[in-house]
């Protein structure tokens, strides 16, 4: 128990600490967070009426960051498998930061449900055997089951696996084997019960099509991942964290080819509906073209859609892929049209036109912006603060002292520039140059 | 005949000015006002709090409620929306009659589209006068079309109704059998009664509006903000279940007056009663003597959306 204590202790000491930049960017993450508090604080005192949200269009930005971010907390389950079905040493040593994003995503979720209902005073209504979950009739109760299964769950092997690797010990393969590997069933679940979530409502023809739920996975794989993608690359850049260049162009590569099959089922769905041309293409129609004059979504997924498609031709092509530039490029790309996609671009079509025909356009209020900004600040600054623990731990910079309980702090800098470091090397060149 | 009210009409907007420039401008005045002020209402309930507020907080599901317990809560909601008022409001948790299971026809050969039912139904169910929320909406259609919803306009607004060419469309909760919107309910907020009247626990709701998401005929309303009800114009003769005056933050729909028909001897709905063309019927679908049985047996019925399977116990007609 003490020894949990200490490394409790001394984990706090590693946050408090940290160069000038790790400060500025605290700040600045606070900044943002207090900012979206205010803008939170306005909503609960006015209600929901601040947003554009209405009637026609029950759920607007909110929902629609809410979905894109389960998607990227899939990011962990394309590390896990190949470090640890494949035991691939190059990823296995960064899954645990891909597990720490997909708590941080996790976190933004719930932040991003509970600021859209309309009496958070009331969430205890949820709890079971307290309040009243519908389950397993309801699909929000489902998805409010699997999304903290899954937060605990990442939260668990991470914090367990740093613990472990803090002591300088392997972590214990009777509990940590079936943990890891139930949460990739978990990642898959956290999106089929969220797509399923849309996907069983009748009355939104546009959600209404089997094909949803393989469409949200084929995109988690991508916007996730890519999101990995650049921020291991500041990593290793800011902090002293060794990344390989083949974990970041094996990543790529499988965002290669969850890119061919999220465009492939969305042609697919996008041939059905042309094709039959009944009564409800009129949300595509609208996503894609406009109806009856009203087009606010149009240039946003036509840009979505030039995105996609372009990175998808930046990471097939090894030249693009494995090229620094062309790759982030790639990276922002996908994040971004990603969460057209799968934020706007699902959402409100859902609900133009309203099951009674009706066409609302809706665009978010400064307040849905502020509010928004203030709850993905909120994303980084938990991101943060693990990387902060994390990134010590696994360059042997925070470990426990000879004593076996007193913690030992080697970096209280935490990001700085490192100049002529080659970051990314493989180990054949590091040999090389240690016996040079 | 004259029609009553374009839903718009309230809302004056220069046209100038986009919806979207409108709203950001409004916003962002109210948030610099709004900004410190509102920092205080993010303690749940606060120092300040009563006991009202916490019995309120605490109050558990209307159904897992003791008859005790719904008297004390129907006490208290009655002492608190009296003192609102300032007149005796009352607030009944009559139960269904036994042998009665409601069913609503519309002749949509005799509706004109007046909107006489919409603001019956305003000023008898307590709705919010600003913003606006309307239980019914009427679609103005286009006889060469059909019902086709589409093609549908809501915010008709001509000097005299019916306008050539077109026919009219009154839609409300249909009251389903099978209710997508109580299926999706993550806390059972929202349910069906025996007597065919899906209802909603305005204590218990917590404002998610997947409901609304799930509903196929845009039955359901959200209090976007607190309900603008004046004093003057509201209706204290209130059901827990039905018009009894709703907190922001929660879904309202129509509950056929539950607050009227399920007195004995019963009322008609306040659309029913309101109709000055007789367009709309009411009765017990459990007794064949009703003319809602008549109905379904003598004329040819369709109900909306049939592919969906939700089964409403709202039949539309066409009499002559």
């Amino acid at each position: 128990m003490k020894k949990i204590w200490e490394f409790f202790k001394g984990t706090l000491v590693l946050v408090a600490k940290g160069s000038k930049a790790y400060y500025t960017w605290l700040l600045f993450l606070l900044t943002l967070m207090t900012i979206g508090t205010f803008a939170y604080a306005y909503q609960l005192k006015s209600g929901l009426i601040v947003t554009a949200m209405r009637d026609q269009v029950s759920w607007g930005f909110y929902i629609s960051n809410f979905t894109f971010l389960v998607g990227v907390a899939a990011a962990a389950v394309l590390l896990v498998i190949p470090a640890y079905v494949y035991h691939w040493k190059p990823i296995k040593e960064i899954a645990v930061l891909g597990e720490m994003l997909a708590v941080s995503a996790m976190v933004m979720c719930l932040l991003f449900v509970t600021v859209d209902i309309g009496r958070p005073d009331r969430f205890w209504h949820l709890i079971p055997k307290i309040g009243i979950l519908n389950f397993p009739q309801s699909l929000l109760a489902w998805d409010v089951v699997v999304l903290n299964t899954y937060l605990v769950l990442n939260l668990t092997i991470a914090v367990y696996v740093l613990y472990q690797m803090y002591h300088r010990r392997e972590p214990n393969k009777a509990v940590f084997n079936p943990l890891v590997l139930f949460s990739i069933p978990a990642a898959v679940a956290i999106h089929t019960v969220t797509a399923f979530l849309y996907n069983g409502l009748s009355a939104r023809p546009f959600w209404n099509a089997s094909i949803l739920a393989p469409r949200f996975l084929a995109s988690a794989f991508c916007s996730g991942p890519a999101f990995m993608i650049v921020i291991f690359q500041v990593l290793r850049k800011y902090t002293k964290t060794d990344i390989k260049n083949e974990a970041i162009f094996k990543i790529a590569e499988l965002i290669a080819y969850a890119m061919f099959i999220n465009l492939f089922l969305l042609g697919a769905e996008v041939f059905k509906e042309y094709y039959s041309n009944t009564i409800h293409l009129a949300p595509m129609e609208y996503l894609y073209q406009g109806l009856k004059g009203h087009s606010d979504l149009v240039p946003y997924i036509w840009t979505a859609t030039f995105f996609n498609v372009t990175a998808f031709i930046l990471f097939l092509v090894p030249q693009t892929r494995e090229n620094f530039l062309t790759l982030n490029i790639g990276c922002v790309l996908i994040f971004t049209g990603i969460y057209i996609e799968k934020g706007m671009g699902l959402v409100i079509p859902g609900f133009v036109p309203g099951a009674l025909g009706e066409i609302y356009e809706y665009s978010p209020t400064g307040i849905e912006i502020l509010l928004t900004i203030g709850i993905w600040a909120t994303g980084f600054f938990v991101y943060t603060m693990l990387l902060r623990v994390a990134i010590p731990i696994l360059n042997g910079d925070f470990h426990v002292g000879d004593d076996g309980v007193t913690p030992v702090i080697g970096d209280d800098r935490f990001i700085v520039r490192r100049p002529g470091f080659v970051s990314g090397r493989s180990d054949a060149e590091a040999d090389l140059e240690a016996s040079a | 005949m004259k029609t009553r009210g374009n839903p718009q009409e309230d809302r004056p907007m220069p046209d100038t000015e986009t919806r979207e420039q409108r709203i950001f401008r409004l916003s962002r005045r109210k948030a610099l006002k709004g900004l410190a002020a509102g920092v205080g209402a993010l303690a749940i309930p606060g120092r300040k709090a009563s006991a009202l507020t916490w019995q309120d907080f605490l109050q558990k599901n209307f159904r897992e409620l003791t008859r005790a317990e719904v008297e004390t809560v129907i006490a208290r909601l009655e002492k608190e929306y009296s003192a609102r008022f300032k007149k005796d409001v009352k607030v009944k948790a009559t139960p269904p009659i036994e042998g009665v299971l409601y069913g609503y026809g519309l002749d949509l050969s005799r509706c004109i589209g007046c909107r006489r039912c919409v603001y019956g139904c305003v000023d008898e169910n307590n709705q919010s006068r600003d913003p606006q929320i309307q239980w019914i909406r009427v679609l103005q259609l286009e006889k060469e079309k059909g019902v086709d919803l589409e093609h549908a306009e809501y915010y008709y607004n001509p000097r005299e109704v019916p306008a050539p060419g077109h026919f009219y469309m009154p839609v409300q909760c249909q009251q389903c059998r099978l209710p997508p919107c109580v299926k999706v309910c993550p806390v059972q907020a929202t349910w069906k009664e025996i007597d065919g009247i899906v209802v909603v626990d305005y204590n218990w709701c917590i404002g998610c509006r997947y409901c609304m998401a799930a509903c196929p005929y845009g039955a359901r309303h959200f209090n976007w903000k607190k309900a603008g009800l004046p004093a003057g114009e509201m209706n204290p003769e209130t059901h827990y279940l039905g018009n009894r005056p709703r907190p922001v933050g929660v879904v309202e729909k129509c509950t056929f007056c539950i607050q009227r028909t399920r007195e004995q001897p019963g009322k008609y709905p306040a659309c029913v009663e309101v109709c000055p063309t007789g367009t709309r019927k009411f009765g017990n679908l459990l007794d064949p003597e009703s003319e809602i049985r008549y109905i379904i047996e003598n004329k040819r019925v369709f109900i909306l959306k049939e592919d969906l399977n939700t089964q409403p116990q709202f039949y539309y007609f066409y009499a002559t």
